[in-house]
């Protein structure tokens, strides 16, 4: 039973006040692809391209103190650990365009039904996939 | 929620006057405004950091000579860290708890969002202006 494998889970409902029912907990809750992309795709990459912006004003800070420092920077990006930062962000920025932009259609208020959500959630993942390797075959 | 009232008078009369939730619907629409910006101006990024991912220090400086090209990096820039703002914002106001560590947080959020805007900017100008 979980009462005995997931003991977190079952003292966040037991210290509820007066034991109520409580809405689905991420700890017990097997989330949705769609949930799962609303968090891990779209709020996770949008902190992590925070970062990203990080890198991008280095650079860009870095080309305006001239030529040594331009070559320092990208010495960095470079090398086999900064290529592999820049593809992350290229992964978390297309997976965050894309589920962006359906939020925006879903703002429109289009795309509600479970089974264009379902619809929806392969061709975010899709389109940001083959966006991520498209770039990398041409960069 | 509790049934118990201290108070005669009703739910109703006790939220009144108190002002909205939360800061009304500016930021809902900014963040919108802002994603919608992103869409063509990031897709530009991603192939101006394509083009000039081997071009060297006088690619790069040649590439921001054009007028054009400083412009929309701007607008890039300027648009990026508002919307990076903005959604801090709500990462920070839905997972730490307190009004006051909440403001400080989101005050420092601010703070070096928009300094590293002005920092990106005034440094792509420089290039623009040697070029």
């Amino acid at each position: 039973m979980s009462t005995a494998s997931k003991p977190t889970a079952t003292r966040a409902i037991g210290a509820l006040p007066g034991h109520r029912p409580m809405s689905p907990h991420v700890e017990i809750y097997r989330m949705p692809l769609a949930a799962m992309l609303s968090i891990a795709g779209h709020r996770v990459t949008g902190v992590g391209l925070v970062f990203g912006l990080l890198l991008l004003t280095w650079w860009l800070t870095a080309a305006a103190f001239g030529e040594p420092a331009y070559a320092t920077a990208m010495a960095f990006i470079g090398s086999w650990f900064g290529t592999l930062i820049l593809f992350g962000f290229s992964l978390a920025f297309y997976f965050h365009l894309c589920t962006g932009v359906r939020h925006l259609f879903w703002d429109a208020g289009k795309g509600f039904e479970i089974s264009d959500t379902n619809r929806t959630n392969q061709i975010v993942i899709m389109v940001a996939l083959a966006l991520t390797v498209i770039t990398w075959l041409v960069a | 929620m509790t049934l118990k009232r201290a108070s005669l008078r009703s739910p109703l009369g006790q939220a009144r006057g108190l002002g909205s939730a939360k800061e009304g619907v500016h930021h809902w629409w900014a963040q919108r405004v802002t994603a919608v910006a992103l869409v063509p101006l990031s897709i530009w990024l991603v192939a101006t950091l394509v083009r000039l991912s081997n071009t060297g220090y006088a690619g790069f400086v040649s590439w921001f000579s054009n007028p054009i090209h400083v412009t929309v990096m701007i607008l890039l820039l300027g648009v990026s860290f508002h919307h990076a703002q903005l959604g801090v914002q709500v990462v920070v106001e839905d997972y730490i708890p307190g009004h006051g560590p909440r403001i400080v947080v989101n005050m420092l959020v601010n703070f070096v969002c928009y300094a590293l805007a002005a920092l990106s900017i005034v440094s792509i100008l420089i290039v623009a202006f040697k070029g």
